[in-house]
């Protein structure tokens, strides 16, 4: 199909599907001016807050850490350096970028309300922004979207990915995109399909919103076309540097666009390092630099739109203070987050900073939480997104009171 | 009810998918058809050339030893050898696990244990994203799983737990008891070092294998019971661990914590090795492994949020019966809910490939059995983490899924359209189920090929 009878085939498939995606487009198209956009990472598994950002000056993080200990910057192994007492794993080099150049801000001993050691439950929780796993169905980020709805696109969010995360779904119109190595339906077929979906409410939405995604990603020329050309080249098990940069170039082909969805989500994986994580190198510090790897390519893809957008990387919770006896972390509690990009006031470390002497450990064993990602969650969105503060309190983060907005986060 | 819904139901939601002509023969009961499927002995794959979990792993484990041996020896044109040497070896493995695996699913008379053995091996999954487990995932569930869905749920979960597989995945062949003979021994000589337990295996049980999350446990029950089975190990790693029939399950008394110890309130004499089977066995006839098991099964083959009446009476019968599973796989059947809503389910990306390759009788051959799964989103044993792949339509539905599906069913149109009847097949594969939109639009398609890809995109062949 051709791009311009694919337009007029999306313009009837939307409309035949109820979905007024493109009508939404026109009525918002020079509405409005602001042009903030959100990436949000999920790091599942439990990132290692105490390994990401080192506490290299607390008294008690070596011995905890062992022959896994990070050392202060400027040791061989060590950290890079943030404010003289936390640093940065030493494969974190362009995020260390961003801190100096202030685009990084690093929360740490942060936890969402969840206090168990389930990661299923602990993702739960970090998704749907209850205090509460599995009682909502629905995620905090999409009834933020739906709250507050960003001018000019067709779908509020895009998740990159086949299918959509807890997170992202929910009453606002969202889509999933993912790279395909497939060849694209003939006309006729796609009508006729689209024909046979048109009583069944579930496939004639999420076909419409797929042919959506799909045009937005095909009317990018040369970088669409690049956005393509990656993902249909890179063959069967891509290394995580290559899904990566797959991912975040399909993230910044749709945040670029002035009419695309403005907020995109992807996930990560492989954070559960209960054995063999390493130190300065190694299992953890491989995934790290796959995951700073990917940011870098993030900012070089999404050009001036960088200036405008934040990031957010966040994990479920973290681990054990201590490492275990297979120089690895079991589930723990508090953590590191990190907000990113040319949106975001930054040069800064977030952290009340609990300690880590027995004493002060979660239960004798965890980093303890200070900081409710509740807070900072609320902020990002208040400031960045502009959605007002009663539907953040009332449907996006119900029974979160007592977490005020951390706000500031952000260029004024 | 009438028959045609029913044999439509059976061969769909609980079978895989029907095959040419499977709906009529289920007969005049489509529960008799399910049963009739319990009796004899879980069915072997046909391939009997595959090799066991043990030559697999004793292979693995010699060729790490090379790579060690390189590395001591800073030879870095050896260690680039040897390192792909691993690959060479487990990649070959995964595929022929992988077709053999399909194959069964495509072929199979008793496509409902074939369902069952799917479940199982998801229930306690293990990922080939783990070091050696690309080549043991499938000799695990051969080995572990398939022997056993037919019999008592202990018994599955005893294999489970002391399988290498398992053991490898979830990190506690290394785990160390804090106060065994091997920590001493340490503590004396090494003061850098920690020795110690890894708790990764023993919580992934009590959540994920038996209790489920709120089943009632705390994380001094997660320590103590991780201290209960340090020593669960496998023979032939190197060092310390070097002693036992290499790839094998090895009880290491060395590595045990010593002492009686305490999980969910019952205390538990040092035994050694008996002690964590005791543990085990508690644990299987817990109530919250019976609700726990029986709500993922009502949710598998019966409605994403099962009714809860129906998830009581399962867990009964799963408790009074002490796990014996055919006769909780009976409860379902025999349950009004399983029958009252058709298409009750969306399928997974490999539920609609199997069900695919059964519609259209499609011998999988070669590599060829790989690459639906990669598209479309679900690499055999590869769900990325112990909980397994997501049992519900939210998990599934996304619009880029969707779409892959259509365009691989595009794919299969236009290669077999032409071999194949799709009006003849359509009330074949859905029976009841089929639609008079689906019927017409498959008799008006402009061409063979198309009129099989609207089959496949079909909405009721989206669903089971």
């Amino acid at each position: 199909m051709s791009r311009m009878q694919r337009r007029e085939f999306l313009n009837l498939t939307a409309l035949a599907a109820g979905a007024a995606l493109l009508t939404s487009r026109v009525a918002f198209a020079h509405a409005g001016e602001r042009k903030s956009r959100l990436v949000v990472v999920i790091l599942r598994g439990a990132l290692d807050g105490l390994a990401a950002v080192p506490p290299y000056g607390d008294p008690d993080y070596a011995q905890l850490r062992r022959e896994v200990a990070l050392h202060a910057p400027g040791e061989a192994g060590g950290a890079l350096p943030l404010n003289g007492f936390f640093g940065l794993h030493p494969s974190l080099l362009f995020m260390q970028q961003c801190y100096q150049a202030k685009e990084l801000t690093v929360l740490h001993a942060l936890a969402s309300p969840y206090r168990e050691r389930s990661h299923f439950d602990g993702q739960d929780v970090l998704e749907n922004g209850s205090p509460q796993a599995h009682s909502l169905q629905t995620g905090w980020l999409n009834r933020a979207l739906a709250a507050a709805p960003l001018p000019g696109a067709r779908e509020a969010g895009v998740a990159l990915g086949q299918n959509v995360p807890l997170l992202m779904r929910g009453p606002a119109a969202v889509t999933s995109w993912s790279p395909s190595k497939l060849t694209a339906l003939d006309e006729d077929t796609l009508a006729r399909i689209t024909d046979l979906y048109s009583g069944d409410t579930l496939l004639s939405v999420r076909l419409a919103d797929a042919l959506a995604a799909d045009a937005i990603a095909a009317e990018q020329g040369g970088n669409g076309a690049a956005m393509m050309s990656t993902a249909s080249g890179a063959r069967a098990a891509p290394a995580n540097n290559a899904r990566y940069a797959e991912i975040v170039r399909a993230a910044a082909g749709f945040l670029r666009q002035d009419d695309g969805p403005k907020v995109a989500v992807f996930d990560t994986t492989g954070w559960d390092t209960h054995a063999n994580e390493g130190g300065a190198q190694g299992q953890l510090a491989g995934r790290l630099t796959a995951l700073d790897s990917g940011l870098a390519t993030l900012k070089q893809e999404l050009g001036p739109a960088w200036s405008e957008t934040a990031v957010l990387l966040v994990t479920e919770f973290g681990r054990t203070a201590a490492i275990n006896g297979t120089r690895g972390t079991d589930h723990g509690t508090a953590t590191a987050a990190f907000l990113i990009g040319g949106a975001v006031a930054g040069g800064r470390v977030i952290a009340e900073w609990p300690g880590l002497s027995a004493r002060a450990l979660y239960q004798g064993r965890d980093l303890a939480p200070t900081l409710d990602l509740r807070a900072v969650l609320k902020g990002l969105l208040a400031d960045h997104l502009s959605v007002p503060s009663r539907a953040l309190e009332d449907s996006v983060f119900p029974g979160s009171s007592a977490a005020k907005p951390l706000h500031g986060l952000l260029h004024g | 009810m009438q028959q045609a819904l029913t044999s439509a139901i059976a061969a769909n939601r609980f079978g895989l998918g029907a095959r040419p002509g499977e709906l009529a023969s289920i007969g005049g009961d489509a529960r008799d058809w399910l049963l009739a499927q319990l009796k004899g002995g879980p069915p072997a794959l046909a391939d009997t050339s595959l090799r066991s979990s043990q030559q697999i792993l004793a292979s693995a484990l010699d060729l790490r030893r090379e790579i060690q041996a390189a590395k001591k020896a800073a030879d870095e044109g050896a260690q680039n050898g040897v390192l792909q040497k691993i690959p060479q070896l487990l990649k070959p493995i995964y595929v022929s696990e992988v077709t053999a695996r399909l194959s069964a699913a495509v072929a199979s008379e008793r496509p409902f244990v074939e369902r069952l053995t799917q479940f199982w091996a998801n229930h306690f999954a293990v990922s080939i994203d783990k070091q050696f487990l690309a080549g043991l995932a499938g000799s695990f569930e051969r080995e572990a799983i398939r022997p056993h869905v037919l019999g008592n749920f202990t018994d599955l979960l005893l294999a489970v737990e002391s399988h290498p597989a398992m053991l490898l995945y979830l990190d506690n062949h290394l785990s160390v008891g804090p106060h065994s003979q091997l920590a001493e021994r340490v503590e004396r000589f090494q003061t850098e070092r920690k020795i110690g337990i890894n708790e990764n295996l023993a919580r992934e049980i009590l959540e994920l294998h038996t209790l489920g999350v709120g089943g009632g446990y705390t994380q001094t029950d997660v320590t103590t019971f991780a201290e209960v089975i340090t020593g669960w190990s496998i023979g032939g790693e190197g060092g310390r661990f070097a002693s036992g029939e290499p790839g094998t399950f090895v009880f290491r008394p060395e590595l045990h914590e010593p002492g009686s110890k305490v999980v969910l309130g019952r205390s538990y004499a040092d035994e050694g090795f008996g002690q964590g089977v005791a543990v085990l066995r508690d644990l299987a006839r817990q109530r919250s492994t019976a609700h726990f098991i029986a709500t993922k099964l009502a949710r598998h083959f019966i409605a994403d949020e099962p009714p809860p009446a129906l998830v009581e009476h399962v867990a009964d019968v799963f408790a009074h019966s002490g796990g014996d599973l055919p006769r909780v796989y009976r409860a379902l059947i025999e349950s009004r809910e399983a029958w009252a809503q058709p298409l009750a389910k969306y399928k997974t990306p490999s539920d609609y490939i199997i069900s695919s390759f059964r519609g259209l009788a499609v011998e999988p051959e070669g590599h060829a059995p790989l690459l639906p799964f990669e598209l479309l989103g679900q690499r055999t044993w590869q769900p990325g983490s112990p909980a397994g792949w997501p049992d519900r339509s939210a998990d599934w539905d996304g619009a880029s899924a969707l779409i892959k599906r259509i365009q691989w069913a595009d794919a299969v149109g236009e290669r077999l359209g032409s071999q194949r009847d799709a009006a003849e097949l359509a009330p074949q594969l859905l029976g009841a189920n089929l639609s008079d939109a689906t019927r017409t639009a498959v008799s008006r398609a402009a061409s063979a090929a198309q009129a099989l890809t609207l089959l496949l995109a079909a909405p009721e062949f989206m669903r089971r």
